[in-house]
């Protein structure tokens, strides 16, 4: 196949463990987690909405702590626990963070929605009964275009309720 | 079970149709697609606001291993354009160059990566020119050439005049005539999602998947530029990160990874950077505007006089549009009998700008909301008293022709009042509250393209008891399938859940002109409305039949029909008829006044809003807090309240981006803020809360009276918020968004003893002709 691999890149094979499974991949070396999660291992619900760590919407969970996807290389986190949006639900009963989203419309295109919904399920899970302010504050590096924020802050708040 | 209402489904808070797949990551956006073989395109764009191309040298791009193609503006010389008057866009530019980030080649490489350093490898040869950047340098001679090379005088683009009334014997006549200039910056949509589209090429036939708003306008581009019969076209929507109007253009890169697709046989796919996503923009027209006005001793408004003139960027887009429309909305809020409206929109070597949520019309609607609360002032009056005593009233014509049916000014005004307690408001230094009003289309009465045809069309599919609708409307987050699921679910005695969907794919889905102008609801509603009536009545019938019972005794509802369940009942009518398909569709009514431009402005019916904005100001740092927003909107009949308050609410939200932070703008041909970072929109941290009033009047043509919710919320908001610092601080701010800078300065000037304002202190002189003379309508006619 013409020129497939002609480009002389660095490569390293790593396992990472992302939703509870290992995998060993094949990377070149300078591939952001976000592309390695969306291209390699065709984790697609994690979105990209700038790529230079500005609007949160890449968000994944390392070790249980929101991180920008785009701005963190696979080796720098092998052996380290990756939570994805589709490691998200318990099989197919949604994670309760995920029902409040659903019930209350806090996804409007939805684009946003993955990351908002690891970043808060991050906060709740080191502070079950944040106040509105407290979970505002954990967001806000999160940006939204569609539902104002207030359905998510009403959907964060209702599931913490529900969690409690 | 039916609920006080009358309905079974329709107005409850419903869960999204589509919200596990959303909150789950299992929505399939264009970019999240990678068929086998997928080969990467990107795009090489202008780094030179107005020049030349001399040359384009893509031979060592070619050469490069990875690289399977290269295109330029020779390969993809048609001309396309949303609107038929202004087919002035190549999909790759060849000749001439007219803002920074215009597309003059493209790569389809193996790899992103390989892709992009091909595009490096590319050598364009330009002849640089004098860019033109401003509304005033546009009016002037340009010092090289013009940008586009039609239109004129020199950069003008458009010039509208329109006259409707004795406009000079109202003005004669008021005892009270003011002017005012406000200026309206422009902004972008900033969708989270990056335009993404993915093309493949098998059996002759073309397939594109796209982030747009609109597959049908696509696809009738995609046919022109590749001179491809449509039947050989498919375009669909994928699901859709975010449009607000940025993606309701046919774009440069749909087309070129069409166009490599059929060259290189294999997948090609390209998704914008976000910086190109900036460059892509037709966003938010800046907006300079005059408008005079003239008011009895009482302050009814006996004549206004509005200019507008907008800055286009550099191609037409919907800007032609985007003119009439800073013209015509004024009068289906306030009753003004003579009116004398002239608009220019012109080109400048910037990124395109088109329709953002509102469409041309939060501009005017800003400078007319704050231009009536000064003449308020002037009369001692409160802006609002003034603003009541000239509401339009329901089943109108307005004197520019526009047909008011429902119309709920009064009910959101009283609700937005008591609720914020603003007649009562606490005087507090830094602290103030601001009132404004709105309306907006429920769908433009006329189509993009002149056609006879119906705005939309649904297929209802019924076999074994499972219900399919199709219809080409597009789903952008505003939930229009859900619309779709709710109107068919409420006429079958099914719950939404049950309707399976088939949507935007211009393959297998009836016509829908797609999602802009808020026409989904109101149109695709109809069409649902009618193909599941006529559904309801062939299984009525045949159960009838079986049962021997009159069919207008059979209670349709909780899964089924009469003494048989739904499933059976489908059975019983396809034992009977055949295949069970039934179809509906929509056009709007003949609306359009008899004056030539009169296509823009008519819609079947009106939304109206509200909004009372509680903020306060800091007189040191300029710094605007707003502490609440209140929001009343008539929505005729809120189909699903839920997502109905998520419009409303977003729509607030855009709304206060747009008075206090957002903006377009330029140096030195220069994007200021190519970046989501730099580009400031609101956090969370940023946004008050919003208490929300749906008002519903009920609307004699929307499907069970339901008009538009996505658009009208947003125009109250930034005069609200002007209005509301100027009661917190004694100045005004006419210019948009309302940063601490023009703030402080305005301060400054107000302690100077100068006038206690910031904003644009004239209008240029513009060559406006002498306007189309338009009758009114008679007297009581509708």
């Amino acid at each position: 196949m013409k020129g497939e691999m002609a480009r002389d890149v660095e490569r390293l094979v790593l396992a990472l463990d992302v939703n509870g499974e290992r995998t060993e991949l094949l990377l070149p070396v300078h591939k952001t987690l976000l592309e390695v999660l969306r291209e390699d291992m065709r984790l697609t619900g994690t979105k990209h909405g700038c790529e230079l760590g500005e609007c949160g919407t890449c968000t994944v969970l390392v070790d249980g702590a929101p991180q920008l996807s785009c701005l963190v290389l696979p080796v720098q986190i092998e052996g380290r626990r990756v939570t994805t949006i589709e490691g998200m639900a318990n099989g197919s009963v949604l994670h309760p963070l995920q029902q409040a989203f659903v019930e209350l419309g806090a996804a409007q295109c939805g684009y946003c929605t993955p990351g908002i919904l690891l970043a808060a399920r991050s906060l709740l899970d080191g502070r079950p009964r944040p106040t509105r302010e407290e979970i505002g504050e954990a967001l806000a590096g999160n940006l939204c275009r569609c539902t104002g924020y207030a359905k998510i802050l009403d959907a964060v708040e209702l599931a913490a309720e529900r969690m409690a | 079970m039916t609920e006080p209402n009358g309905f079974a489904v329709v107005g409850k808070p419903l869960p999204r149709v589509d919200s596990v797949a959303k909150v789950t990551g299992r929505s399939v956006y264009a970019d999240d697609m990678l068929p086998a073989r997928t080969l990467h395109c990107k795009i090489l764009r202008s780094p030179h606001p107005h020049a030349r191309i001399l040359a384009v040298d893509t031979s060592a791009a070619r050469r490069m291993p990875g690289v399977l193609a290269v295109i330029t503006g020779a390969d993809l010389p048609i001309k396309f354009g949303i609107l038929p008057v202004t087919q002035d866009e190549r999909a790759l530019e060849h000749e001439k160059v007219r803002y920074v980030g215009d597309p003059i080649a493209a790569v389809a490489a193996t790899e992103e990566e390989i892709a992009a350093a091909a595009c490096d490898a590319i050598a364009v040869e330009y002849e640089v020119l004098e860019p033109v950047m401003s509304i005033e340098s546009a009016l002037a001679e340009p010092k090289d050439e013009r940008i586009q090379d039609y239109g004129g005088p020199n950069n003008i683009h458009k010039l509208v005049a329109l006259e409707f009334g004795d406009v000079d014997g109202g003005f004669a006549r008021a005892e009270h005539v003011r002017e005012d200039v406000f200026f309206f910056q422009g902004n972008t949509h900033l969708p989270m999602e990056q335009h993404s589209a993915l093309a493949t090429y098998v059996d002759g036939k073309l397939t594109l998947w796209s982030s747009t708003q609109v597959v049908h306008y696509v696809h009738r581009a995609l046919a022109k530029v590749l001179e491809m019969p449509m039947s050989r076209i498919r375009v669909i929507g994928a699901a859709h990160g975010g449009g607000f109007g940025g993606k309701t253009d046919p774009f440069a890169h749909e087309i070129i990874v069409s166009k490599l697709a059929i060259g290189t046989g294999r997948p090609v796919k390209c998704t914008l950077t976000r910086e190109e996503v900036f460059y892509a923009h037709r966003g938010r027209h800046p907006v300079l505007m005059w408008v005079r006005t003239g008011v009895s001793g009482e302050g009814k408004i006996l004549a206004m006089h509005f200019r507008t003139a907008l800055d286009g960027g550099a191609y037409g887009s919907y800007g032609v549009a985007s003119t009439f429309y800073t013209g015509a909305l004024q009068t289906v809020t306030y009753d003004i009998p003579a009116y004398r409206f002239e608009g220019c929109r012109v080109f400048t070597n910037k990124p395109p700008c088109g329709p953002k949520r509102g469409h041309g019309t939060p501009q005017p609607r800003f400078a007319l909301e704050l231009h009536l609360d000064k003449i308020a002032h002037e009369l001692g009056l409160q802006g609002v008293e003034l603003k009541q005593r000239n509401f339009i009233r329901p089943m109108t014509r307005t004197v520019n022709w526009l047909r008011v049916t429902s119309c709920g000014l009064e009910e959101c005004t009283e609700r937005v009042m008591t609720a914020s307690g603003y007649m009562k408001r606490e005087r507090r230094a830094g602290h103030g509250m601001g009132f404004a009003i709105s309306s907006y289309l429920s769908g433009a009465g006329t189509a993009i393209y002149w056609n006879d045809m119906p705005h939309s069309e649904v297929q209802i599919k019924v076999d074994r008891g499972g219900v399919t609708a199709y219809c080409g409307a597009m789903d952008i987050g505003q939930g229009s399938d859900s619309v779709l699921a709710t109107i068919v679910a409420e006429e079958l005695g099914l719950q939404p859940a049950d309707i399976r969907l088939v949507t935007a794919d211009t393959d297998t889905t009836p016509i829908d002109l797609g999602s802009y102008s808020s026409r989904v609801t109101f149109m695709a509603g109809n069409a649902a409305l009618e193909a599941a009536r006529k559904m309801r009545a062939l299984l009525v019938e045949a159960v009838a039949a079986k049962t021997s019972k009159d069919p207008e005794t059979i209670r349709v509802g909780d899964g089924r029909m009469g003494e048989v369940s739904f499933e059976e009942a489908s059975v019983l009518a396809e034992a009977r008829f055949g295949t069970l398909t039934t179809a509906g569709s929509y056009t709007p009514p003949k609306l359009a006044g008899p004056y030539k431009g009169s296509g823009v402005g008519p819609s079947p019916a009106y939304s109206y809003s509200a909004c009372v904005v509680d903020l306060d100001a800091d007189a040191r740092s300029g710094l605007v807090k707003v502490n609440k927003v209140w929001i009343a909107h008539d929505v005729g009949r809120a189909i699903n309240p839920l997502l109905v308050e998520g419009q409303v609410e977003g729509s607030v939200y855009m709304g206060l981006g747009e008075a206090l932070m957002e903006e377009q703008a330029f140096r030195k041909g220069l994007h200021k803020w190519p970046s989501m970072l730099e580009y400031k929109s609101p956090t969370f941290v940023d946004m008050p809360e919003v208490q929300t009033f749906l008002v519903e009047t009920v609307d004699p043509e929307g499907p069970y009276g339901a008009k538009e919710a996505g658009q009208g919320p947003l125009l109250p908001v930034p005069p609200a918020v002007c209005a509301a610092v100027h009661d917190a601080l004694g100045i005004w701010i006419d210019e948009v968004p309302a940063t601490p800078e023009k703030v402080v300065e305005a301060l400054r000037r107000k302690a100077k003893g100068e006038p206690p304002r910031y904003g644009p202190s004239r209008f240029p002189t513009i060559p406006f002709p002498d306007p189309i003379k338009a009758e009114p309508p008679a007297h009581g006619q509708l």
